[in-house]
């Protein structure tokens, strides 16, 4: 195998602030609370910023703020609306190197993800919704749909920009005015985006953003002047605010966790296969809600399969999240390492064999190599319980019907591959899978246009495309 | 020469297509709008709950696989036999819900319409709510709906048959199969419109029947692991809120109940099927 040199991309084109406030009714303001959390380089463990922890008079602020904006935003023109999200679309692709190196020093994932995959989406999202705005009755929800007011949006630390822009992008078409929180770690680029924001003069209040963790978020879903809700991350987050609006009317959408079945048959083409089976569950750390943590493969290929795989693993680079090269960046933070690590030892305590590839480990942050885990039975907890993070559980079948029965045996149904080149077989698994989204001879595909969503418990509603609407109107 | 005496009718749940008492062997006084006695109604129990949800499991792949032309034929037959049978649903209404002959007549009418209607959407809302996507790389991509699952529903209190089959037919038009809690106060339409559904071709199952107390019933509907979805229709607010709060247990999809009096005359909308639908997007790469 090659040596490569290192290529880091530069820090200096980011200005990162020691300190930050919320952004209300379009100015920064200073917490009316005391609280402050500090977020790292999860690479390094270095403090990058201070960040404020929005209080519960401060989540109320935010919600004036919106709400008032809401009787401008709402009664101008879709075409007027329009424009101003174009603009935020443009100012994103003008600043998309500056805005990928913020993404990866804060979340840890690697450069050539935030840039090539992250940034391109974001833009995406603004453009595709930005269209949408003076185009509302033709959606399929009726000739005049309305928007429904105030919507408070809680995002994960996975995906901080592009979960972003899934929210504030259909959202503001629609008419609705927002009040956002990223997540405790990772804030850095939401609140790059309030910037953006002012750049493209948006009217004040029409996009808020306050920072802080798990009690600012609550605050906000639970506010009673907060019409829609939209959460994405973890279904016991996703349980609890289920609870916290019961008998409000809000509605509510829900992106929650999953634990996706990569299903590999004997006829597939097993070196697309790899590839996609890689991508499936290495792919920003295994830090995605859709990721193919579970792969069924037929037995008649497991073999061959595990080779190849492990073959491909021993070429993954990981390291430095702004190196061009690197494949495998950080773990967000320490409190996910741990889960991860509490996880990968149940599965080896559980009787499943681990395997990584011979891989040199930093010595400052938070590091997990690719695993495999092989010899997996559906009851251990590494083949029922989301893991988030860059371990794989293989598990075997014979027949179709009993991949579709292993594929289904879980709480979660957000997604699912198939690998075969056989049509028939293939829609013949689409349609048995009780998945949101089915990835055929493919894997992690995501775009404006296309819905996306789970069924059972990774949660309601659909983002993305024309369904992605609904969640913003009143229908 | 004596009177005849008239044949009363035993009301009993419907559960898998059959007609069992509840296992609990308990029933209820339902009285006329004027207070008469006009029959005793099972008082279905928690365990009926139970097996009502396991008999919709069963039916649950059948009915979501039969083609859209099918079910559409059968919601048709649905109304056909419901149609027949006009004048007994007529006097049950009056004696039921004190409403006129002329009235009860708009209202079966119209349910007998509402089937007819949502008979025709059976091959048609996937079409209305699915996509062919126009993503940006070579790939083919198509969104299709597909039903989510076991339906719990709440059925309004009043409105007895109107309001009773504008929330059944929504969900198993779709494909969904259903357990439904019925009126209360009115419980005797329903379990007719179940001899009505038991000799229209609809499988066994797809749509289960309790009568009894809502709120002794419906919580544990609505904490059901094996339940998707909740229609708090004909819920009171009270109970709303338990059901939607057990409901958030597996993250059912939660229909609530809207405030003030439904009115089930005016057009329907899709809302009410698009609650119960799942949207599967189908990613294909594009090549040679």
């Amino acid at each position: 195998m090659f040596e490569y040199a290192p290529a880091p991309e530069s820090r200096d084109i980011i200005d990162i602030k020691p300190s930050y406030g919320l952004f209300i009714n379009g100015e920064w303001v200073e917490p009316l609370g005391e609280g402050r959390e500090k977020t790292v380089n999860p690479a390094s463990e270095e403090v990058l910023a201070e960040i404020a922890v929005a209080s519960e008079a401060d989540v109320d602020r935010a919600v004036q703020a919106a709400r008032k904006a809401f009787t401008v935003w709402s009664a101008m023109p879709g075409s007027e609306r329009a424009k101003y999200i174009f603009r935020i679309a443009r100012i994103i692709q003008e600043r998309a190197r500056e805005l990928a190196v913020l993404e990866s020093l804060d979340n840890g994932k690697p450069i050539r993800e935030s840039r090539d995959v992250d940034l391109p989406l974001v833009a995406a999202h603004f453009f595709y919704y930005a269209g949408w705005a003076d185009k509302l009755s033709h959606a399929g929800f009726g000739p005049s749909p309305r928007p429904l007011g105030v919507a408070g949006q809680v995002i994960p630390w996975n995906f901080p920009l592009l979960m972003l822009a899934w929210k504030i992008a259909p959202a503001l078409a629609c008419g609705n005015t927002v009040v956002l929180k990223p997540a405790e770690t990772t804030p850095l680029t939401a609140l790059a985006f309030a910037e953006i924001c002012r750049q493209a003069d948006l009217p004040p209040g029409v996009v808020n953003i306050v920072t802080g963790a798990g009690e600012t978020g609550g605050a906000l879903v639970r506010h009673p002047d907060v019409d829609k809700v939209a959460f994405t991350g973890s279904t016991e987050v996703g349980r609890q605010i289920a609870r916290s609006v019961a008998g409000s009317r809000k509605k509510v959408t829900l992106e929650l966790g999953g634990k996706a079945a990569n299903i590999v048959f004997e006829d597939a083409a097993l070196d697309q296969a790899v590839e996609g089976i890689v991508n499936g569950i290495f792919f920003n750390q295994g830090h995605v809600c859709c990721a193919g943590s579970r792969l069924l493969v037929q037995e008649s290929v497991a073999g061959e399969l595990l080779e190849a795989l492990k073959r491909r693993l021993s070429t993954l680079r990981l390291g430095d999240p702004l190196d061009k090269n690197t494949d495998i960046g950080a773990i967000n933070s320490a409190a996910q390492l741990a889960r991860i690590r509490e996880l990968s030892d149940a599965g080896e305590a559980e009787g499943a064999e681990r395997w990584s590839p011979a891989c040199p480990i930093p010595d400052k942050g938070f590091w997990f190599p690719p695993t495999i885990f092989t010899g997996v039975a559906q009851s251990h907890r590494i083949a029922r319980e989301e893991i988030f993070g860059p371990v794989l559980s293989v598990l075997t079948f014979r027949t179709p019907a009993e991949a579709v029965e292993k594929a289904n045996n879980t709480p979660y149904g957000l997604s699912a591959g198939v690998w075969t080149e056989k049509g028939s077989l293939m829609l013949w698994m689409a349609s048995r899978l009780r998945a949101g989204v089915v990835w055929s001879n493919t894997f992690n595909k995501f775009d404006p246009t296309s819905p996306f969503g789970g069924y059972k418990e990774s949660g309601y509603g659909r983002e993305g495309g024309r369904q992605g609407l609904e969640a913003y109107l009143d229908v | 020469m004596s009177e005849r005496v008239g044949v009363r009718k035993t009301y009993k749940l419907f559960i898998g297509g059959a007609f069992p008492r509840s296992e609990s062997g308990r029933s209820y006084v339902v009285s006329s709008s004027k207070g008469e006695f006009l029959a005793n109604a099972s008082k279905a129990s928690r365990k009926d709950a139970r097996e009502a949800v396991a008999t919709a499991r069963k039916a649950f792949p059948g009915w979501s696989a039969a083609t859209a032309y099918n079910r559409g034929q059968i919601l048709y037959r649905v109304a056909e036999m419901l149609e027949g049978r006009r004048s007994q649903f007529v006097t049950e209404l009056v004696d039921a819900d004190g409403v006129g002959v002329r009235r009860a007549g708009e209202l079966v009418d119209a349910a007998v319409d509402r089937l007819v209607w949502y008979a025709g959407w059976s091959d048609k809302i996937g079409t209305i709510r699915g996509s062919a996507n126009p993503v940006a790389g070579p790939y083919f991509n198509l969104s299709s709906t597909e039903p989510t699952g076991v339906v719990a529903v709440v059925a309004p209190e009043a409105d007895p048959l109107l309001g009773l089959i504008s929330v059944i037919a929504p969900v198993i038009v779709t494909g969904n199969t259903c357990v439904v809690v019925a009126s209360e106060r009115a419980p005797l339409p329903s379990i007719t419109l179940a001899e009505v559904l038991a000799t229209s071709d609809l499988p066994g199952g797809v749509v289960n029947i309790l009568t009894g107390s809502a709120a002794e019933i419906a919580p544990w509907l609505a904490g059901h692991m094996d339940v998707n979805a909740i229609d708090l229709t004909g819920a009171e607010l009270e109970l709303a809120v338990s059901c939607e709060q057990a409901a958030a247990e597996n993250l059912k999809r939660v229909l609530r109940p809207a405030p003030g009096k439904a009115d089930w005359i005016t057009d329907p909308g899709t809302g009410r099927m698009t609650a119960f639908l799942e949207t599967k997007t189908v990613w294909h790469p594009i090549g040679i």
